[in-house]
């Protein structure tokens, strides 16, 4: 289990409780009322901790490495997957994943950001920033979708667009803009989660939904909290004030009216508690897609549109 | 008393009294390091004379030089919430936008306007660079959906020229939010079957380049415009690439396939007029109207532009013979146009081939867009 710097003394409890565990095997001494009780305390202590986190331990709770990443709920939620790959023109871009299944007896398609769990795999996958093939295979995907009258389900998950040369030249931005118009082009309910991190551009690509719903703990937001620190503060010490000022929680994103839902994740955050996490997601996605489906596709995509031409237009309640 | 009389009053008054000799008499080009004189700069309209560096052309002198008679309208621009975050860094965004709105004497960093391009109608959309560099907030993108809204009901086509760092960090997650928004409303205008230009200025990048502003039908820029969605030093520092010559440039991104075509400032009115007109397509092409060549077109201005020495002032389009219908009816028809046939050859190289074919015809359908086509030939 990784910890955050926040969850020392989460740490410390637990560390115990597993000392005492050690112990009791070692020596048949029963410590059962002594690791209940100290579970007792871990649990208050989380409840505390995660009552209250601020937005830059959100950002960091969002970046968790143990967080479930994209591909932990396509294999929980969606059966019969067929994983779906390339743009057609250049490359096939591991960063963003997708294809056609079955989530809850009705098919679709899932699109989504991977930043895979372990050195071999956050390298096949850069790390969840996609280069323009990556959205440009998201916009083929969504099209195929449209066609076959599949609702889209898309899992937003990255730290932003990769920024390399490579990528400029082969337009990013162009990538971005026309994935961002297929989003609002296409005449099936589409239905986004913030998963994890919902970081700038890359991740509006995908997020330009019916229903944007955000995982408690997740973040979203024009720029990562360093690159606005570094920018506005001139210094990148300051993330934690940015992440205050940019207000990129689901709980201040959903006082905005930029957000649809906020889906709880279990005590402790998504990454204690995977499959829970995973579950809650998938109940939400399955309630917005039910209440979607029954609507004429042009009525989808006008409200869609409307719904994206208002934001901002009337500021806060 | 008397040191302070003698000493530091003197000194004082030093420091507050304009300087005799202005510095900002002379510029120096970034590119060339030569000293332009500042009239002649912005005769010029903001090119160098040496070397034909681009600068930045202020918003006001840009519509000045893209509208017909550098004549255009206004229009106000629906109230955006003002500081919805609350948001603050070293300084409050509120102080920050009174400030530019102080130092520019607008209310945020668009300008939308309408007029007739070539005369054609349409609308235009300028960022202002000099308003908190140009970026997208809820205000910006309101100016956009008003843009676009006017041009759909007008029936004119829209432009829109962007000048933008990117999406408005102050404003959070409304300002990405702008992204979508704008492409809604650049794609109405689309629907409409009307035509959506871009004329990419230095710099686009950021938010603005990956949604509208890489979303026209036709995208033009202009020379050394930097171009992009990541920051070069972003790219440079995080990514430890050495980027290659030219990176983010105009003329890098017509190689790559972003950009149909780089122009020079100078030539871009004719450019756009020219396109304009091809697109909308009002009638059979072949009728050229001459008066187009002379006064909008103007080949032969154009090229002398380019060759002549610095001093010789260039002809602004405020001060421009009058262009459209007087010239038209004055002259025969088909002189005109052997001439233009001619002088336009040596016309930037982009302009030629576009140019080179006639572009304004009479309308078939008489009203609507462009009524200052309609004497010449009547």
């Amino acid at each position: 289990m990784n910890f955050l710097d926040f969850e020392k003394p989460i740490a410390e409890l637990e560390g115990k409780i597993a000392d005492l565990r050690h112990l009791s095997d070692d020596d048949g001494i029963n410590i059962a009322d002594e690791v209940a009780r100290l579970q007792a305390k871990v649990e208050k202590q989380l409840k505390a901790t995660y009552a209250k986190l601020t937005p830059w331990q959100k950002t960091q709770v969002a970046r968790h490495p143990d967080r479930p990443h994209c591909l932990d709920y396509v294999r929980q939620l969606i059966e019969d997957f067929e994983p779906l790959a390339g743009d057609r023109t250049f490359a096939e871009d591991h960063a963003i994943v997708g294809g056609v299944g079955r989530f809850r007896g009705r098919s679709v398609m899932v699109i989504g950001q991977e930043k895979g769990h372990d050195t071999e795999t956050r390298v096949k996958h850069n790390f969840g920033m996609a280069m323009p093939d990556g959205y440009r295979k998201a916009r083929r995907l969504m099209r195929m979708a449209d066609r076959f009258r599949l609702p889209v389900v898309t899992l937003v998950d990255t730290a932003g667009a990769y920024p390399g040369v490579a990528a400029e030249e082969r337009g990013q931005a162009e990538a971005i803009a026309r994935a961002i118009e297929t989003c609002l082009d296409i005449r099936v309910p589409l239905v986004s989660c913030i998963i994890g991190e919902g970081g700038s551009g890359g991740a509006i690509a995908l997020a330009s939904a019916n229903s944007v719903l955000m995982l408690e703990h997740s973040i979203y937001s024009v720029i990562s909290p360093e690159g606005c620190a570094g920018i506005l503060w001139r210094s990148g010490d300051q993330a934690q004030a940015a992440a205050e000022a940019l207000k990129l929680t689901a709980q201040d994103l959903h006082r905005l009216k930029v957000i649809d839902e906020i889906v709880p994740e279990p005590l402790g955050g998504a990454h204690r508690s995977r499959k829970a996490a995973i579950e809650s997601v998938g109940d939400a996605l399955e309630r917005h897609l039910s209440k979607l489906i029954p609507t004429e596709g042009g009525v989808l995509r006008a409200r869609r549109r409307d719904k994206f031409i208002e934001m901002g237009r009337n500021g806060l309640e | 008393m008397n040191w302070l009389t003698n000493f530091v009053r003197p000194k004082i008054q030093q420091l507050v009294r304009p300087k005799e000799v202005p510095e900002n008499l002379w510029k120096k080009c970034p590119a060339c390091g030569q000293m332009i004189f500042h009239r002649e700069l912005e005769k010029n309209l903001e090119v160098c004379t040496h070397c034909d560096h681009h600068m930045r052309l202020p918003v006001k002198k840009r519509l000045e030089a893209l509208f017909d008679d550098g004549e255009y309208k206004r229009i106000e621009l629906p109230k955006a919430p003002e500081d919805p975050l609350k948001f603050r860094d070293l300084k409050r965004y509120n102080d920050r936008i009174k400030d530019a709105r102080h130092k520019t004497g607008e209310q945020d960093a668009i300008i939308v306007a309408h007029g007739s391009v070539g005369g054609v109608r349409a609308v235009i959309a300028a960022f202002d660079f000099s308003f908190m560099g140009g970026s997208m907030g809820v205000a910006v993108g309101e100016g956009i959906v008003a843009a676009a809204e006017l041009a759909v009901l007008q029936d004119a086509p829209l432009i829109v020229i962007p000048a933008s760092g990117g999406a408005r960090m102050q404003e959070g997650i409304l300002s990405l939010m702008q992204m979508a928004r704008t492409t809604v409303a650049v794609d109405k205008v689309k629907d409409a079957g009307l035509p959506y230009i871009v004329l990419l200025t230095d710099p686009t990048t950021g938010g603005v380049t990956a949604s509208f502003a890489m979303l026209g039908d036709i995208h033009v820029s202009e020379p050394g415009a930097v171009i992009g969605f990541a920051g070069a030093r972003v790219i440079e520092s995080t990514i430890r690439e050495t980027l290659p010559e030219g990176f983010q440039r105009a003329e890098y991104l017509r190689e790559h396939g972003m950009v149909d075509t780089v122009v020079h400032r100078h030539h871009l009115k004719d450019k756009l007029a020219n396109i304009l007109n091809l697109l909308i397509n009002r009638g059979p092409a072949g009728q050229v109207v001459p008066f187009e060549r002379k006064g909008v077109f103007g080949a032969g201005e154009t090229t002398t532009a380019e060759t002549k020495p610095a001093g010789k002032p260039e002809p602004t389009p405020a001060a421009r013979p009058a262009p459209a219908a007087p010239a038209a009816k004055a002259q025969p028809t088909k002189a005109p146009d052997e001439e233009v046939a001619e002088t336009a050859a040596p016309a930037d190289e982009d302009a030629r081939p576009i140019d080179a074919a006639p572009a304004e015809a009479p309308k078939k359908e008489p009203a609507e867009t462009g009524e200052p086509s309609e004497p010449k030939k009547g």
